[in-house]
């Protein structure tokens, strides 16, 4: 487990310090100046100039670049370019609504890729089996964003039975929480839990077809008692670890969907920054997002240990 | 009928191996419906879009205010946008924008990618661990997040965009190249080729690389699907194609904001994105199928 955690540590620490550097020295290294693109438009040139000195913009790159890193280490950030709202504070507002989305999705996923999954495998070769290896054949194929635009027009327009946009905290009422977060999250969970299924279908296929199960039938072990207690106990490490690596990269798909429905995740922020060019607020961003990715992996990582007593040393 | 005529006759002259190797998986190729139907859609959408002068009814970006939001009808069979543009013809010009910006990420992933892969698969020790690493973390930043930060720092443009997706698709095919030629590195006639006095240059260009073709073709496949949705996923941000030139994620950008009054709009861009996805998939899996029972080794599965 120690050395799991640490070759983590060992990739995205210096990802972290490479990438951040790399997108300082290209703003540097970009045409157009920051603080007149603030100033607006006929802004005087001490405007501009108190601009510049707020930004510490007249800093060498690397003088920056250190003060930057040194702040973020202990949670400071800096501020956002357009709003001068603090960068920290930003984030974790935005984590709240992505979070949110990832965690009602990662329960559709479960929900939904048991579901399919075992229906497939318990039906092999059989009509059940080759409709769900279909429809999770066009779902993997299925943006996700077009995906959440036909839940809308069906769900939201055609029928008003789930709002089309909105985010309610879940503090402040869980059942709202829920009910807002529905679409995007079925939207968001259509791919990975149709590679899920198509796993989980694999690995339970596979697990059936062993002396074991044919031995528990044998014992007069009923077929649910058979998948629930000895096969999906079989078949779970690759599911687990397909769910683990695609909620690491979920956080891209999130962007895409918080942006459709109007969530006000990471997503919105990112994309507002990028139009608006508030370098802070990206940055933030991006180092976010990589740790959420390795913490997301080193979790897969930890769970398969967990699941496979083979690999435990 | 006439289709089994050849490989019959394949099998009972006596051909070069390579020849009746080739005929067979290209019989094995045909046999799988979904595949062939796959090709078929996909060799009319390249068609469709080198010919879209042609076949297109109106020009992409004129706009007719008068016939703003038009329904599909006799004159515009796929209606018109909230700026009066023929919606079919947006999608037949589109499709050139969509497939060439997938073919630059691939393209930038297959040129990185597969020199990498190789001379880490074939030299191995330090230079593997090296580059290892740096795929690892490539692989620790999201496509959209890489490209939408090389878009803010560069600039709103496709071909940014795509060359930053094209970054992350390159561990995708190093990974593949790396497996596959380690594998193939200890095969009898390449140490032959070594023990003769070939260079390591003419091993891997002359034996290595044609033997992890077939694998490489089959991953250039689905990752073409992977970057038309994420040229898909930008444009529909709006930090890909850049307005009026119609591909069918701004297609998908431009019909959001008409949801409620013209839901005709969502259907035609996401369909095409869709099908295009499947349909590359569909033949990545049937060439899989068709080439893996000729190969011994050297699968990166």
């Amino acid at each position: 487990m120690v050395p799991l955690v640490a070759r983590r540590v060992l990739i995205t620490v210096p990802l972290v310090v490479v990438v951040s550097f790399l997108v300082f020295l290209m703003i540097d290294l970009v045409p157009g100046d920051p603080a007149v693109k603030l100033a607006g438009e006929n802004a005087s040139a001490e405007r501009i100039e108190a601009i510049r000195e707020q930004l510490h913009l007249a800093d060498p790159l690397l003088t920056r670049y250190l003060t930057w890193l040194g702040g973020s280490v202990t949670g400071d950030l800096g501020r956002s370019f357009v709003t001068n709202q603090e960068v920290g504070g930003l984030l974790w507002t935005a984590l709240g609504a992505t979070a949110s989305l990832v965690l009602v999705t990662a329960v559709l996923m479960v929900v939904i890729g048991l579901v399919l999954g075992i229906t497939a495998a318990v039906n092999h070769g059989r009509a059940a089996d080759r409709i769900v290896v279909a429809l999770c054949s066009v779902l993997v194929a299925t943006p996700s964003f077009w995906l959440a635009l036909l839940l809308v027009v069906f769900f939201a327009v055609d029928y008003a039975i789930f709002p089309a946009i909105g985010f309610v905290p879940l503090t402040e009422d869980p059942a709202r929480w829920l009910y807002h977060l529905v679409l995007p999250g079925l939207a968001l969970s259509a791919r990975p839990s149709a590679e899920l299924t198509l796993q989980l279908r694999a690995a339970l296929t596979e697990v059936l077809q062993r002396d074991f199960v044919t031995a528990a039938s044998a014992r007069g072990l009923t077929r649910a008692q058979i998948v629930g207690k000895h096969a999906l106990k079989n078949a779970a490490v690759p599911a687990v670890t397909v769910l683990g690596f695609r909620l690491a990269e979920i956080i891209g798909g999130a962007v895409v969907i918080e942006t459709v429905f109007s969530l006000p995740g990471l997503g919105p922020l990112m994309v507002q920054s990028v139009l608006g060019g508030d370098v802070p607020v990206i940055l933030g961003i991006v180092v976010l997002t990589m740790l959420w990715v390795a913490l997301f992996n080193l979790l897969t990582d930890l769970s398969y240990l967990y699941l496979n007593p083979k690999a435990r040393t | 009928m006439t289709g089994t005529a050849t490989p019959a006759a394949a099998r009972t002259t006596p051909e070069p191996a390579a020849q009746s190797h080739r005929v067979s998986t290209m019989r094995r190729f045909l046999s799988d419906r979904m595949a062939v139907a796959a090709v078929v859609y996909l060799v009319l959408l390249i068609l469709a879009a080198v010919f879209a002068p042609v076949l297109a009814p109106a020009d992409p970006i004129a706009q007719d205010l008068a016939k703003r939001l038009t329904p599909p009808d006799g004159t515009y069979l796929l209606g018109t946008d909230d700026l009066g543009r023929d919606q079919l013809s947006r999608l037949l010009y589109g499709a050139r924008v969509s497939l060439l910006a997938a073919l630059e990420a691939v393209a930038v992933g297959v040129v990185v990618g597969v020199p990498l892969g190789a001379l880490a698969g074939y030299v191995g020790g330090r230079v593997d661990t090296v580059i290892g690493r740096v795929m690892d973390s490539i692989m620790s930043i999201p496509g959209i997040m890489l490209a939408l930060t090389a878009v803010a720092v560069l600039g709103r443009d496709i071909t940014i965009a795509m060359m930053a997706i094209g970054v992350v698709l390159v561990p995708q095919f190093q990974r593949l190249v790396r497996a596959s030629t380690q594998a193939l590195r200890n095969e009898t006639f390449v140490e032959a080729s070594r023990t003769i006095g070939c260079s390591r240059s003419r091993i891997l260009l002359r034996h290595i690389l044609p033997n992890v073709l077939p694998v490489l073709v089959v991953q250039m496949s689905v990752m073409l699907g992977v970057a038309v949705t994420a040229e898909a996923s930008l444009s529909f941000l709006g930090v890909g194609v850049q307005p009026p030139a119609p591909s069918w994620g701004s297609m998908l950008n431009n019909a959001v904001a008409n949801t409620f009054t013209a839901p005709y709009l969502i259907y035609p861009p996401g369909l095409a994105i869709t099908l295009t996805v499947l349909a590359l998939a569909l033949v990545g899996d049937g060439l899989r199928k068709a080439t893996s029972i000729r190969r011994r080794s050297g699968e990166g599965r």
